[in-house]
């Protein structure tokens, strides 16, 4: 870490100028060249710098909205109209912004159900995965404030019912919706205020949190693909056998999860960007009208097995306390695992089934919450719901039991 | 390692066959054929949404606006001739002003029960399919207080404005399973055009509003081929760089 400075200051100019008022060369040394990764990262280990740039996409594509946008009642419908209509390349903004949120959530899952499959909540890394499920629930946050900006008619009845929900809770339940509203219903005060949050105070928590993220795996490592500890074989000069510095192997390698994610991030926007009523609804090309409720009303495709979760419970209490458990749950993973292995390739079948269920749950409930709450569906929901937590509360007891392989000493890596 | 892939596989296959038969969902309205017809229509074909724009403003611009639509922009956009394009401006609209209509909300309530909306987003909201069927299956209802009513809109306030275009239809229904089915249209009386001449008439006011749900439509599409070509050769040549860089990787 020492040596990098040393060399800048050598070459003198304006490198070593700054170097002595600002630790750049130390920086990229420290974090970028000199940082080991494991070699055995598999396609699965694209999703987070992907993540990172979806968020980058956001940032910048949302400044260019808020310039044009108007965060009021009368005139937010028609400002983002005119973004698409009148603003130069307005449209191309607007569709990366409303594409990047649901990709955003595409990739978050993925890069969530690596960490599932390869162990990488376990033990050192438990509070890499709690700033991660911190970052999931800002991000949650930040998704729902922004659908409603637009002020469709979907965007102001998702609002109502999700709202709602913090209604159920005892006592202060009605206060607090209306103090979350400003208003006795969803109105001028409630889009002000979602606009704010959604602008400047969530992605600034989103970032720290995303700052946070980054530090703590910069302290314990990269978990990889045989959940195995690459500082546990060390060369002689300290630097792990089975790791390579992060820039330039994993730079580049990511360069080409970039071009690879871009072809379907650009293939929907120019050609699909509605994405068959999913990505942009129906019923949000029509403005916030408070007579008029859309005949079906379901919030966007990435919240949905949860609201199929709401929707599987008769009492909406309980079922707004499940929904609120089923992301809670997730926050305890590190402590459920009892496995002497952390990747699934060493775990038993009784885990490897597990998760292959947990997966099928979870895309089956969120395809079960776009569609209306017929009997069939319900019964349907309550099904997957309840696999979705035997996944959980079962995992102490079948990692526990299940008869699992040795993993390697090294890891796994086929040039 | 492969596996857990396949499980997943067949795990949503398994599922894919409980959901299948509870999502054939009844759609709201007379089963029949009429619910598949598509216009077909293609934004592409300035010809087609200039006699749409034609269309929009003889028939319907006297009760419903396209009011993020502008006169100029549209002319541009459709390469509407200048003297034509002025021949199409609302008296006491300038060029550069946004189709409004004439007719007042509150005339249109008072009128028929109900303003007429502006249609700048109705193939977006509902869909062209959506707008190509309700224009096209109109017919005789003496119940209703026009005369006529709509089966992709059934009960709708809305006179059948076309009819001197169309004709009068009448429909015809059969009944399978205890269920009335759509069976098709009789013509009652003739109108100026002939069925085929009304279906283009239809499919290019329907190219034209779809053109006014988003007039960037056809430059999104063909700015994108030469995007996805662009990010095939950025793809290819990262794949080759990391190749290279990756050989002393052992």
């Amino acid at each position: 870490m020492a040596a990098a400075p040393d060399n800048a200051a050598a070459k003198g100019g304006f490198r070593a100028w700054l170097n002595k008022r600002l630790p750049v060369d130390e920086f990229v040394e420290s974090q970028l060249t000199g940082y080991f990764a494991p070699k055995n990262f598999n396609f699965w280990y694209f999703f987070g710098a992907l993540s990172l740039m979806v968020f980058v996409i956001q940032i910048l594509s949302g400044i260019f909205l808020t310039m044009h946008y108007k965060p009021s009642e009368a005139e937010a419908f028609n400002s983002v109209e005119y973004i698409m209509r009148e603003v130069e390349w307005g449209w191309l903004i607007r569709y990366m912004h409303s594409t990047g949120a649901s990709f955003f959530f595409i990739v978050v899952y993925l890069h969530m159900f690596r960490a599932m499959m390869y162990g990488s909540y376990r033990a050192p890394r438990e509070l890499l995965w709690i700033f991660g499920m911190l970052l999931y629930l800002a991000l949650m946050a930040e998704a729902f404030m922004g659908y409603v900006l637009p002020w469709g008619n979907m965007s102001y009845w998702g609002a109502q019912v999700i709202v709602n929900l913090f209604g159920t809770i005892p006592v202060i339940g009605p206060g607090l919706v209306e103090w979350i509203r400003g208003d006795y219903g969803i109105a001028d005060s409630t889009l002000n205020r979602f606009f704010a949050l959604h602008v400047i105070a969530l992605p600034f928590a989103i970032a720290f949190l995303i700052l946070m993220h980054l530090v703590a795996l910069r302290q314990t490592g990269s978990n990889n693909p045989d959940g195995i500890e690459i500082k546990a074989k060390l060369r002689a000069d300290g630097k792990p056998v089975d790791g390579i510095p992060f820039h330039p192997y994993y730079t580049i390698k990511d360069l080409v999860g970039v071009g690879v994610f871009l072809l379907f991030f650009c293939g929907v926007i120019f050609f699909v960007p509605t994405f068959g009523g999913l990505f942009l609804e129906k019923p949000n090309f029509e403005p916030a009208n408070a007579l008029s409720t859309p005949d079906h009303i379901a919030p966007v495709w990435y919240f949905t097995a949860f609201y199929a979760m709401l929707r599987a419970v008769p009492d909406q209490q309980l079922g707004a306390l499940l929904m609120l458990l089923a992301i809670v749950v997730l926050f305890f993973l590190p402590w459920l695992d009892r496995s002497p292995v952390k990747s699934i390739r060493y775990k038993g079948w009784m885990s490897k089934t597990a998760l292959v269920l947990f997966v099928i749950s979870f895309i089956v409930l969120s395809y079960l919450g776009l569609k209306p709450a017929s009997d069939l569906y319900v019964i349907l929901a309550r099904i997957f719901t309840a696999i979705y937590f035997l996944y959980f509360i079962l995992m102490p007891w079948y990692t526990s039991v299940e008869k699992t392989k040795p993993a390697p000493e090294r890891v796994t890596y086929h040039a | 390692m492969r596996k857990p892939f396949v499980l997943i596989a067949a795990g949503l296959a398994l599922s894919a066959v409980l959901i299948a038969p509870a999502a054939h969902a009844a759609t709201a309205g007379l089963p029949g054929e009429w619910q598949e017809w598509t216009p077909g229509n293609d934004i592409t074909n300035t010809a087609s949404l200039q006699r749409g724009a034609g269309n929009f403003m003889g028939y319907c611009a006297g009760c419903h606006s396209i009011k993020y639509v502008r006169y100029s922009r549209m002319g541009a956009d459709l390469k509407i001739p200048e003297d034509q394009l002025e021949a199409l401006v609302k008296p006491g609209s300038k060029k550069n002003d946004y189709i409004t209509t004439s007719l007042s909300a509150a005339d249109g309530e008072a009128w028929f029960g109900k303003a007429p909306p502006d249609l700048s987003l109705i193939t977006r909201s509902k869909g062209s399919d959506y707008v190509y069927r309700f224009l096209k299956t109109y017919y005789v209802d003496e119940k209703t207080v026009n005369g006529t009513n709509n089966l992709a809109l059934p009960g709708t306030a809305m006179p059948h404005v076309l009819s001197a275009l169309q004709g009068a239809q009448a429909l015809k229904t059969v009944k399978k399973d205890g269920h009335e089915h759509f069976e098709g249209f009789e013509q009652l009386e003739p109108g100026q055009l002939t069925a085929a001449q009304y279906d283009e008439f239809v499919r290019d006011t329907v190219n034209f509003l779809e053109y006014a749900g988003e007039p960037y439509k056809a430059k999104r599409i063909s700015l994108g081929v030469w995007v996805m070509l662009f990010l095939l050769l950025f793809t290819a040549l990262a794949y080759l760089l990391k190749k290279e860089y990756w050989r002393d990787v052992k």
